[in-house]
């Protein structure tokens, strides 16, 4: 049976391979790859192989690998990849906060087939690869356009790294300058990174719950929070409810007032790109995650970019390498008199900077600016339709619009049905769509779920994923059962709402597996 | 049934009639530090240390914000302590329900001779009286008393004057229930109702540092939630909390001069506290602690006469509170002890109040609630403050009477 159109749902089913772990695939003897030895100029070069590595690093063991052929690994994958769902093959604006995009196939063609960029070496000399190098210089430039911001740094690797590297810019700062501050501020929705990577840098945290009304807190509790002990502020907006703070200039302006920085994280800018900067708020120091916004695959562990952007001011504390022009070559600049030092390994993610460069190349101003637009004009609509889903409610902010997505609430669902939004998103997967992202800690919205329809997708899309909600609505309070026993049609059925939190029994290699389960 | 009767014949079906029942002997336990007022040999020796009945003051707070309703609202209430010498103070008219044993006056002696029948006797006669909504002052017992009264059949509305108060029937403050009832009375028929918890502590288990609050029922009482009370929430913190909480507390200790005094209030989370300062506090009392030289208890379970003077002439107090569960009051629940007087000893700074941050992420309203019975001090306590809630960490809550 195809797609129903009058009621959007597919009548979808996931394979089911019944595949086993890859060590349990393995026969012994079998290859899927045999190394050549190396040639006589290579061995007369070496000599003893063996003896490059120091007695005490050598193996007294073979490593427990899978040996497995070619052909068998190759299926085994591809089973595998057919037992998943992603942003390829699902409509998946349930990722709110991710940013999830349709990151163009000819990104991808360029970065791994291109040999001027698939094959550069980190280490091969700067003359050989003015291309990338003049990649890098002209995104940073775009981002000091959209940003307002003086300087760039793309060497974080994602956007904790990102806020992290922030934080230690802020304590270089006060060294220099003989303050002795140990507090940061951050509010509730912000992301928990904006209190967690300060934390590791050894601030102290204050925390601003929300105004119910706001949706923010107020100037006036953000004020209280302010102190001569107050090194920055840490904030997201819009944060991750979706509701922006159009004062914000304002509550820079109060840590201004008592000394401290602002750092604005804009891992996520989609909704305000082109239409608000950073600058004109005031902000001291930003980051963009370049995996996010301005498009580039991305699922957990990344790969990314946290863009750490400064003002002038703090442009001598960012980290090295900086990539500079003189006019005539492109070159790699560690000379930057107080940086913060390195903070990864060569200079950064450089994949992810040529797709982003090929992203804005291809938008130009007015479509960074169009692609912003629609993200939002899609997110309202989504809100209007979702809202309007028995079950479901908004925290926060009666009336207040949101901006690029917007967290809600199974709440009223759970009082009424006892299912709650574990519950949905495990029938989710039914109907082809990927499980949603619920919130970040803590969850502070009950039974809560957070939607972002960037500007790639289309109505029909929208459509179709607030059909597969308004369906398990409408199952939750009509029958029950079916959402109790999900998920039914993807690869392993009846999942239950169950975390393990017994050490013994987690387990995260192989090693660990067979360790526990022999006792 | 004589009382149904009268209403009938007056036939003015527009006027709202309320339920007036006081409990007197409510929270006489408090300022004594006697954990609660259940039973007659605990009132009596309330009211032998010094103990005050105050149910009375509450529900004068609450009724004077219907003073200009006086047209519009009928009570019913028994005459003397129980609620005719507030409503006659105030000036509303009111019908008697009659009872072989209601005291006639406010006098210690009197009151304290009224008992759970008076208060069953009275809402059991108002609810066949057909009354809109149903006003108690008093506390866990008395909420208790009145649901095995009425159960579920007549809307309800606490005004808070008990020690414990863990039942979400009643309003955050005796203000707050006087516009919780205003509220009702200008829609009765159409305001939105909630069923809510009515729980209670065993108070000898509770002397013996054990709490066990019991869920007894539920009452309908207005949903309104800035202004009821949640049930205080179970006490989910992880022991990962505490530890940062105390590890916070032993560091701004250290900061302090030597000649200061630390008033630990009550709550499993400053019992904790204590615990891993290595002290052996009481759960639900008050203690002083000193550290001139050694840390170490210097006044367990202190009554307010006993806090007072031990704290009135010491370089310095800090005093340490924390949260009542999902209520949020700082001061004025099951801590009667730390009165206006001691809490006016204690600088800004140096009222630290501790929290587990899941127990600040669950307040309805997210405002932490003073009623230190002085509304001067309740005002002053007011604002935007700082509640640590683990090592180095710290929540902005709103604080409010």
């Amino acid at each position: 049976m195809d797609q129903d159109y009058k009621k959007l749902l597919r009548n979808f089913h996931q394979a089911r391979w019944d595949e086993p772990i890859i060590f349990e695939m393995s026969t012994p003897g079998e290859r899927g790859v045999l190394v050549p030895a190396a040639s006589a100029e290579v061995q007369a070069a070496v000599g003893d192989e063996a003896a490059i590595i120091p007695e005490s690093l050598r193996r007294k063991a073979k490593p427990a690998l899978p040996e497995v052929g070619q052909m068998r690994v190759n299926r085994h994958y591809m089973r595998l990849s057919q037992q998943t769902l992603g942003n390829d093959v699902s409509v998946d604006i349930g990722q709110g906060t991710c940013t999830m995009k349709y990151s163009p196939k000819v990104q991808e063609h360029l970065v791994r087939s291109n040999p001027d960029i698939a094959d550069i070496h980190p280490l091969q000399d700067e003359s050989t690869m003015q291309g990338l190098l003049q990649i890098y210089h002209e995104t940073e430039k775009y981002m000091k356009e959209i940003s307002g911001m003086d300087a760039f740094s793309f060497q974080p690797g994602g956007g904790a790294h990102a806020i992290y590297t922030n934080a230690l810019i802020v304590r270089n700062y006060f060294e220099d300058k003989g303050e002795d501050r140990d507090e940061i501020v951050t509010t509730i929705f912000s992301h928990p990174a904006d209190a967690g990577a300060p934390a590791t840098c050894g601030y102290k945290v204050i925390d601003l719950m929300q105004d119910n009304e706001l949706g923010y807190p107020t100037l006036e509790a953000f004020k209280e929070a302010l102190s001569e002990k107050t090194a920055a502020v840490f904030i997201t907006n819009p944060e991750d409810t979706g509701i922006f703070n159009p004062r914000i200039a304002e509550y820079v302006q109060a840590a201004h007032d008592v000394g401290a920085l602002a750092v604005y994280d804009q891992a996520n800018v989609n909704g305000i790109m082109g239409i608000t900067r950073a600058k004109e708020a005031g902000f001291d120091l930003i980051h963009y995650n370049l995996h996010k916004t301005f498009s580039s695959p991305h699922g957990g562990m990344g790969p990314g970019v946290g863009a750490l952007g400064a003002t002038r001011e703090l442009e001598p504390y960012l980290p090295v390498p900086q990539v500079k022009f003189d006019g005539e070559k492109y070159y790699l600049d560690c000379g930057l008199e107080k940086t913060v030092g390195k903070v990864r390994s060569f200079f950064g993610n450089a994949a992810i900077l040529v797709r982003v460069y090929m992203w804005i190349r291809s938008l130009g101003p007015e479509g960074i600016r169009e692609a912003a637009l629609c993200s939002v004009l899609n997110n309202q609509y989504t809100v209007k339709k979702v809202s309007a889903i028995p079950g479901v409610t908004m925290y926060y902010a009666d009336g207040i619009r949101r901006i690029e997505q917007c967290r809600y609430s199974w709440e009223q669902l759970k009082e009424d049905t006892g299912l709650g939004t574990e519950d949905v998103t495990r029938r989710l997967v039914d109907y082809g769509m990927e499980h949603y992202w619920q919130s970040h800690h803590p969850h502070i919205v009950p039974e809560p779920f957070t939607l972002e329809p960037t500007e790639s997708y289309s109505k029909k899309d929208l459509d179709e994923f607030i059909a597969v909600l308004q369906q398990i609505s409408w199952e939750a309070y009509n029958d029950p059962d079916i959402i109790r026993t999900a998920p039914h049609n993807a690869p392993v059925h009846g999942i239950k709402n169950y975390y393990e939190t017994d050490p013994e029994k987690i387990m995260c290699s192989w090693r660990q597996y067979l360790k526990k389960t022999a006792k | 049934m004589l009382v149904a009767a009268i209403l009938k014949e007056d036939g003015e079906v527009d006027m709202v009639t309320l339920g007036l029942i006081i409990n007197p002997i409510a929270g006489v336990g408090g300022r004594a530090g006697l954990k609660g007022s259940d039973g007659e040999d605990i009132q009596k020796l309330a009211l032998a240390r010094g103990g005050t009945l105050e149910a009375g003051a509450k529900a004068e707070v609450a009724l004077s914000e219907l003073v200009d309703l006086k047209e519009e609202i009928r009570f019913l209430a028994q005459p003397g302590a129980m609620g005719g010498d507030v409503l006659e103070k105030l000036g509303f008219s009111y019908q008697a329900v009659e009872s072989s044993s209601a005291p006639s006056s406010a006098s210690p002696s009197d009151a304290a001779v009224t008992s759970a029948e008076d208060t069953v006797e009275a809402a059991l006669q108002m609810a066949a009286a057909g009354v809109d909504l149903l006003v108690f002052a008093g506390g866990d017992g008395t909420a208790r008393d009145i649901y095995r009264t009425v159960g579920l059949s007549v809307p309800c509305v606490g005004i808070p004057a008990g020690v414990k108060i863990h039942s979400a029937v009643y309003a955050n403050n005796p203000k707050s229930a006087g516009q919780v009832i205003r509220r009702f009375c200008a829609n009765p028929s159409t305001a939105s109702m909630v069923e809510s918890e009515v729980m209670d502590l065993d108070e000898d288990l509770v002397r013996q540092n054990i709490v066990e609050a019991k869920l007894y029922g539920y009452l309908t009482v207005p949903r309104m939630q800035n202004l009821m009370q949640q049930a205080k929430a179970s006490a989910r913190f992880s022991a990962h909390d505490i530890e940062g909480i105390a590890s916070e507390i032993a560091d701004l200790m250290q900061a302090k001069a030597e000649n200061t005094v630390y008033i630990f209030g009550t709550g499993g989370t400053t019992y904790k506290v204590m615990e891993h300062l290595g002290l052996q506090g009481s759960l639900l009392g008050v203690d002083v602690v000193a550290q001139d030289g050694r840390r170490r208890i210097v006044l367990a379970d202190a009554s307010e006469t006993e806090l007072y003077e031990c704290v009135k002439d010491a370089g310095e107090v800090v005093l340490i509170v924390t949260a009542i569960g999902g209520q949020g009051h700082i001061f004025g629940r099951g801590n009667q002890q730390i009165s206006p007087r001691v809490i006016r000893l204690v600088e800004r700074d140096n009222l630290w109040i501790v929290s587990a941050a899941e127990k600040i992420y669950g307040l309805e309203d997210n405002t932490l609630h003073v009623d230190t019975s002085d509304p001067e001090l309740d005002c002053e306590l007011s604002g935007y403050r700082k509640v640590i809630t683990g090592w180095q960490e710290r929540i902005v809550c709103k604080v409010e009477a």
